[in-house]
């Protein structure tokens, strides 16, 4: 198990060298805190921070169930049909597009202001929604050309076509838009907690905002690094689910 | 004379209003063996397309006298499911047809072994060689009792050691059943087509015609060491000779 040596040995460099950094230069902590002080942040701030961090964690991660059922399953009746799938492709496109960003303020107003959650995930599910939706429908147009004639020769029905066909070779496409849609599902969710600009979601981005007016920047940092691992666990827990599936099916 | 088990009549086939096939006559007696043989773009695969109904005739007459799924196809790769085992592979045209599952691995079991297989059941394709994979196709094409079994350059991407066992193994499967099934056979072998054919039609590039016909000697299946015969040499030789016309007469597909 030499794999994950070099990447912490790494994170350990340039930890140390930010610590030797700040103190040698004497650089003001509401500047830039050494790591020390964001490890203390971390711990003082733990229960606060975790609670935050479960917050944001489950916003993204309902956006993504939403996003998965409803491009998923967007994917599946365009990939039955040619000509709704040049009408639905542009408009997909469409929102993938636009900045999420740009949106918020008027998903704001349809879910009303007291519902910043619902906003929040309505967003992060829009961010998501595009590789899924892209993925699935890929993948259902990946299978084998000549098993397809295959299945034309024994005269398969279309639902056999999916399920013996369409959906076993579409899986991998699936996982690699799920791998996609799970990182941009973090980064729509704390994108869209900036914009609702409201305590009433309580996570972490929520955390950042609150920390950076008091100029509290290692409760700031304290959060960031969260988000970046709440991203590579789940990052890696995608991976993980390829992995075992592409081991299973090829 | 008994009813051919698939006909083209006057079939042509033309991609975006140029002709690239036919006219073509062509009758497969059941039982028969037939191969095709001809340049590239030739329009072999079209032809056994047309014959599996897979693709569509601009003109002329497609016609089967094969049951509904009773048609098996061999595509130049092994074309299997990655996803499913030999044996999941093999059954499918079963299950597509609805038979019980139990009843399907039953079958799909026994062709299996009929081409060698026994032992693979549970293998993955990626577990499997090249020749053992092709087998694996040609248990799945073979499990339906076809009464017409199209090939496509099936063991082209085969070495020759592995190619000559299968074409045994075709032939000995082949005159195992009762009724023979018809089998129309794609090649760019000559010595193939000549070995395991009964009849060879030699395809024209240019025209998108039958240029020759041509019928080897000897009964099938070949007898040990068939090869060596003088009757296959000239056979072989003739045929080629042939190919080499119909390849010379379009000049712009030689290149």
């Amino acid at each position: 198990m030499t794999r994950p040596v070099p990447p912490l040995l790494l994170t350990a460099l340039l930890l140390a060298a930010w610590e030797v950094a700040c103190r040698t230069l004497h650089v003001p902590d509401y500047f830039l805190p050494p790591p020390s002080a964001v490890a203390v942040a971390l711990i003082d701030r733990a229960q606060v921070l975790a609670a935050s961090a479960a917050a944001t964690f489950w916003m993204a991660m309902q956006a993504l169930i939403v996003a998965a059922l409803l491009g998923g399953g967007l994917a599946l009746i365009v990939s039955l049909s040619r000509s709704a799938e040049r009408a639905v492709r542009p408009l997909a496109v469409a929102l993938q597009v636009t900045p999420v960003v740009a949106i918020a303020p008027l998903v704001l107003i349809w879910t009303g202001l007291d519902h910043a959650d619902r906003a929040v995930v309505a967003l992060a599910a829009a961010v998501a929604f595009f590789p899924l939706f892209s993925g699935v429908l890929t993948g259902l147009k990946a299978a084998d050309p000549d098993l397809e004639r295959l299945f034309d020769l024994y005269g398969a029905t279309p639902v056999q076509r999916l399920i013996r066909l369409r959906l076993p070779a579409a899986l991998p496409f699936m996982l690699e838009g799920l791998r996609v849609a799970s990182g941009l599902a973090v980064i729509g969710a704390v994108v869209a907690e900036f914009v609702s600009g409201s305590g009433a979601t309580q996570g972490l981005a929520w955390r950042l905002l609150e920390a950076g007016n008091r100029l509290r920047t290692a409760d700031m940092l304290a959060a960031l690094a969260l988000l970046m691992v709440m991203g590579l666990a789940l990052n890696a827990l995608v991976g993980a689910l390829e992995r075992s599936v592409r081991r299973r099916t090829s | 004379m008994a009813e051919p088990t698939a006909a083209l009549s006057g079939a042509v086939v033309r991609y975006h209003g140029r002709p690239a096939l036919g006219p073509i006559d062509l009758s497969i007696a059941p039982g028969e063996i037939v191969a095709l043989v001809g340049a590239s773009g030739a329009g072999k695969s079209t032809i056994l397309r047309l014959l599996a109904g897979l693709e569509p005739s601009s003109d002329g007459r497609v016609d089967r006298t094969t049951a509904p799924g009773r048609t098996g196809f061999v595509f130049q790769a092994a074309t299997l499911m990655p996803w499913a085992d030999a044996r999941t592979n093999v059954a499918l045209p079963l299950q597509l047809a609805g038979v019980s599952p139990s009843e399907a691995r039953r079958r799909a079991d026994e062709a299996l072994a009929g081409v060698g297989l026994g032992d693979r059941l549970t293998a993955r394709p990626r577990q499997l060689s090249g020749g053992m994979a092709m087998r694996v196709s040609l248990a799945r094409a073979l499990v339906t009792e076809p009464e017409l079994l199209l090939l496509d350059e099936p063991f082209a991407a085969l070495d020759s050691v592995t190619r000559r066992h299968l074409i045994e193994d075709l032939h000995r499967l082949w005159a195992a059943r009762s009724p023979r099934p018809a089998i129309v056979f794609v090649t760019h072998d000559v010595e193939e087509a000549v070995y395991l054919a009964g009849r060879v039609l030699v395809l024209d590039a240019a025209t998108g015609r039958i240029a020759a016909e041509h019928i080897s000697p000897g009964a099938l299946p070949r007898p040990g060491g068939w090869r060596m015969d003088n009757h296959y040499r000239s056979a072989v030789e003739d045929l080629a000779q042939a190919l080499a016309d119909a390849m010379t007469a379009s000049p712009t597909q030689a290149a």
